[in-house]
């Protein structure tokens, strides 16, 4: 009897890429689940356009480029990118919001570098740089958390809203809704010279940070670690982009605790926990040496901070990914392992 | 068991073990078959050389085939019966190629040729005592086939420190070492003391891997002076000789270098098994236990087989359905490779014989590589394997070099854990074929280069030679020299041709003279 010849090895493991991401997914939910809580409809609805977006985006360009449809469109890697896109835009923005940034993010950002695993940025950053600094008035009108909202948007509200941009009922628009996110409400007044205990008696404060926003991080630390327990994602970029951050916040506090917010204020009030565990691991843009790794994390997470407290923005983790994006070449061919039997030069 | 010191490798895996069908069985004689099939390479190295023809008749024991060159393995009959056929047959190789064997339909009487056992082997020249190892035609019985006896010369080097037993076994299904140790602790023992002897060895470490705690726990009651039995954590590719040498030592074998550089020589259980039976009972190597498992298989189980059986009859006597086999490997499933025909036979290096996965060895399509980085934790020898998959691909060969490609061991766990599915070793395979070819190539050319260099030297010299004749020849005949003498020189030519001619004249006229 004769058999086919294969090569080896002849096992391997069930997870696939698919499963990785419908992992990303699984994690991101505690966090979405906060955000909505504390936001309203208008997350879902980001979520439910950039999602809906980005998956004609890529069967669009699959088809463009002659690609198998069904083996890529079920991957999941769209997906996950369109969560992340949404997860950083504000509720309630325009409903044109997510679907140019998620049709930006998987077009040019994915397809046009060769699709999965050759885009050398991260799609979800790229498509929220595109919109921040092509739409900042759109782009930065927040809604005030659950607890400080002097009147909460229902469902409805929130479509005719995202569609039209004002309410039939009410007669209210987003500019009458929204405010300033804490991170930007601190940078302005300390920039006017406010000293940091004072800004932090603002009802837009909670215990350590942002009202609301530590739920919401404490959601994506969940989900981060529970990421870490599947070995999903490996340690070394969380721990060094939020080790960095958190020691150069502490020197900075330790050094004038007036004029600087507090590390752990950092954490929880941005982007920071979400960056770290969820855009800054992304395996196509990141390093991919375990050393690697730890410098690509460290300097994300400095240059966070430094975006944070002297850049031109509040929030500074899309930029920091985008930047450190494009070290990585450079990162992976300095780190290699040592390999077994060499010695180390 | 004494408590020692472990090391550890980075990367790994722990895989699933796959062994319980198996690990419980006892050693079972398989039957005698009706033709046994002896390659003529069963080892690494030069083929054997046939000794015997058609239709004579041998006694089991008897060498068949004779070792040819330093690196090689004479071969011998398996069981007595006669030669009957000398001629190309599937042997058990990734390429699924046929090479000669030699085909022996035995007698069934299973009768012994002389043996020559040795009484007391330490009163033994340890030169002599490899070439009893030599002629009884070990080789390395883990894997690899490597001529035992080169193993067991130490060479220039001032002293082996330490004889390693590879005991591991760390492939998911394999099970025959785990059974040998369990039911032959003392021929692996006194194997191990006669190796120890050869090699002048200050002591020996036996390293198996813990999910086996009743062979070391029966090793170690049977242990001698100076051998200690060491658990070693159950991890995958631990059974590798250099990962194995890490674990015990925690030192690395250089790359390019061979363990005896660090003072330490390592050799399977079975081989230190085979060779307690070569010199104290005088038996070459004529069989081996292997395993016989895998989804098809109604029996599985750990069987002493003698060399040349054919698989197609292990299969049937351990009730396998053929029919539903989807892929039939030789050795484990990370590392084995698959069989074209169940016609080949059991070699020297088979140790397990696996017809049919547990687990769906379908393969989904490969997809792009996402950078993930599992390669890179899996890899036990600290390569990048996505760097090296990249350019291999592209076929930027001096690239897979720079990264270390000749340092891959080709254990699969790169492979096995992505999540792309990628085919990863079969990229390194190719790139380093391909390196080979070229490496040929070159050699080749410099060959043929160096070749018309000589011939094109070879034309100058004789051109040289030739001209230094001619002019040898014209120096007397100066200008200077005197009417008569050039006309002596021209009466003596007009001679010589008259000469000739009479000659040739008088061959003509004879015709049946000889010339």
């Amino acid at each position: 009897m004769q058999f086919s010849l294969f090569s080896s090895p002849h096992l391997h493991q069930k997870n696939g890429v698919s499963q990785l991401m419908f992992q990303v997914i699984l994690a991101l939910l505690p966090g979405i689940a906060a955000y909505s809580w504390y936001f309203g409809y208008g997350v879902l609805i980001n979520i439910a356009l950039a999602v809906t977006t980005a998956l004609a985006s890529e069967a669009l360009m699959l088809r463009a480029r002659g690609q198998p449809l069904g083996l890529f469109l079920t991957d999941g890697s769209a997906v996950v990118t369109a969560v992340l896109l949404a997860l950083c835009l504000p509720p309630l923005a325009p409903w044109w919001v997510p679907v140019i940034g998620a049709a930006f993010a998987l077009i040019f950002a994915k397809h046009l570098y060769g699709g999965l695993g050759y885009n050398p940025f991260n799609p979800a950053m790229v498509g929220y740089v595109l919109l921040l600094i092509s739409f900042p008035k759109e782009m930065t009108a927040w809604l005030p958390a659950r607890e400080l909202a002097t009147h909460t948007v229902g469902l409805q509200e929130s479509l005719e809203l995202v569609f039209t941009g004002a309410t039939a009922v009410q007669g209210m628009t987003i500019d009458a809704l929204s405010g300033a996110t804490p991170l930007d409400y601190a940078k302005t007044q300390l920039g006017l010279g406010q000293p940091m205990a004072e800004i932090r008696v603002q009802p837009l404060f909670g215990i350590v940070g942002g009202q609301g926003w530590e739920w919401i991080n404490a959601g994506f630390l969940l989900g981060g670690l529970w990421l870490l327990y599947k070995r999903v994602i490996s340690w070394h970029i969380p721990l060094a982009m939020l080790g960095s951050l958190l020691i150069l916040a502490l020197c900075f506090q330790w050094l004038n605790p007036a004029g600087y917010p507090s590390a752990l204020f950092h954490l929880v009030s941005g982007g920071v926990l979400l960056g770290a565990f969820f855009i800054a691991t992304d395996p196509v843009t990141a390093a991919a040496t375990p050393r690697g790794r730890l410098f690509y994390g460290a300097g994300v997470g400095c240059l966070t901070y430094i975006i944070r407290t002297w850049g031109g923005y509040p929030d500074g983790v899309a930029f920091a990914v985008l930047l450190m994006n494009m070290t990585v070449p450079l990162i992976d061919y300095y780190t290699p392992p040592r390999v077994f039997g060499h010695n180390r030069h | 068991m004494k408590t020692r010191r472990l090391w550890s490798f980075s990367g790994g895996l722990k895989l699933p073990g796959h062994k319980n069908p198996s690990t419980p069985m006892p050693i079972v004689q398989a039957a005698l078959p009706k033709r046994l099939v002896l390659p003529l390479q069963q080892h690494i190295g030069e083929a054997a050389e046939p000794m015997v023809s058609i239709g004579d008749q041998v006694l089991k024991g008897q060498v068949i085939a004779t070792a040819q060159g330093y690196l090689s393995a004479p071969v011998h009959a398996s069981s007595s019966g006669q030669v009957v056929a000398l001629e190309n047959r599937p042997i058990p190789h990734p390429s699924g190629l046929s090479a000669p064997c030699i085909v022996i339909e035995t007698d069934g009487k299973d009768a012994w040729g002389e043996r020559h056992p040795v009484e007391n082997y330490r009163q033994i020249d340890p030169s002599h005592l490899r070439n009893l190892i030599r002629q009884a035609g070990i080789v390395g019985l883990g894997g690899a086939g490597f001529p035992t006896f080169i193993k067991l010369n130490p060479g220039p080097q001032p002293k082996v420190k330490t004889l390693i037993l590879n005991g591991a076994e760390c492939e998911p299904y394999i099970t025959c070492d785990e059974a040998l140790m369990r039911e032959r602790a003392e021929e692996i023992i006194q194997g191990a003391a006669i190796m120890a002897h050869a090699l002048n060895a200050y002591h020996c470490l036996i390293g198996i891997e813990d999910d086996k705690p009743e062979a070391c726990t029966v090793l170690a009651a049977a242990a001698a002076e100076g051998i200690e039995v060491v658990p070693i954590p159950t991890r995958y590719p631990a059974g590798g000789e250099k990962q194995l040498i890490k674990v015990l030592t925690g030192q690395e074998v250089p790359s390019n270098g061979l363990p005896i550089d660090i003072g330490v020589v390592c050799h399977n259980v079975g081989t230190a098994a085979a060779v307690y039976r070569a010199i104290h009972r005088g038996e070459p190597l004529l069989s081996r236990i292997m395993t016989v498992a895998g989804k098809a298989v109604a029996h599985p189980g750990n069987l002493e087989v003698l060399l040349g059986t054919p698989i197609r009859h292990l299969l049937a006597q351990q009730g396998a359905n053929i029919q539903s086999i989807d892929r039939l490997i030789m050795g484990g499933p990370m590392m084995g490779f698959t069989l074209h025909d169940d016609g080949a036979p059991v070699i020297k290096t088979t140790n397990c014989l696996l017809a049919g996965l547990h687990e769906d060895t379908r393969q989904p399509p490969a997809m792009p590589c996402i950078r993930c980085g599992a390669c890179v934790e899996a890899c036990p020898v600290g390569l990048l394997p996505q760097q090296l998959y990249w350019h291999a691909r592209a076929k930027e060969l001096d690239k897979t070099q720079d990264y270390h490609l000749f340092d891959c061991i080709e254990c699969g766990c790169c492979a096995y854990v992505c999540p792309s599915h990628i085919p990863l070793v079969q990229y390194y395979r190719y790139a380093k074929s391909e390196i080979w070819t070229q490496e040929q190539e070159r050699e080749k050319a410099d060959l043929a280069r160096q070749r018309h260099e000589f011939r094109q030297q070879r034309l100058a010299r004789e051109q040289q030679q030739k001209a230094a004749r001619q002019r040898a020849r014209k120096a007397p005949v100066t200008p200077s020299a005197s009417k008569a003498e050039k006309q002596a020189a021209i009466q003596a030519a007009v001679e010589r041709s008259q000469a000739k001619r009479a000659a040739q004249k008088t061959a003509e006229d004879e015709p049946f003279s000889s010339p």
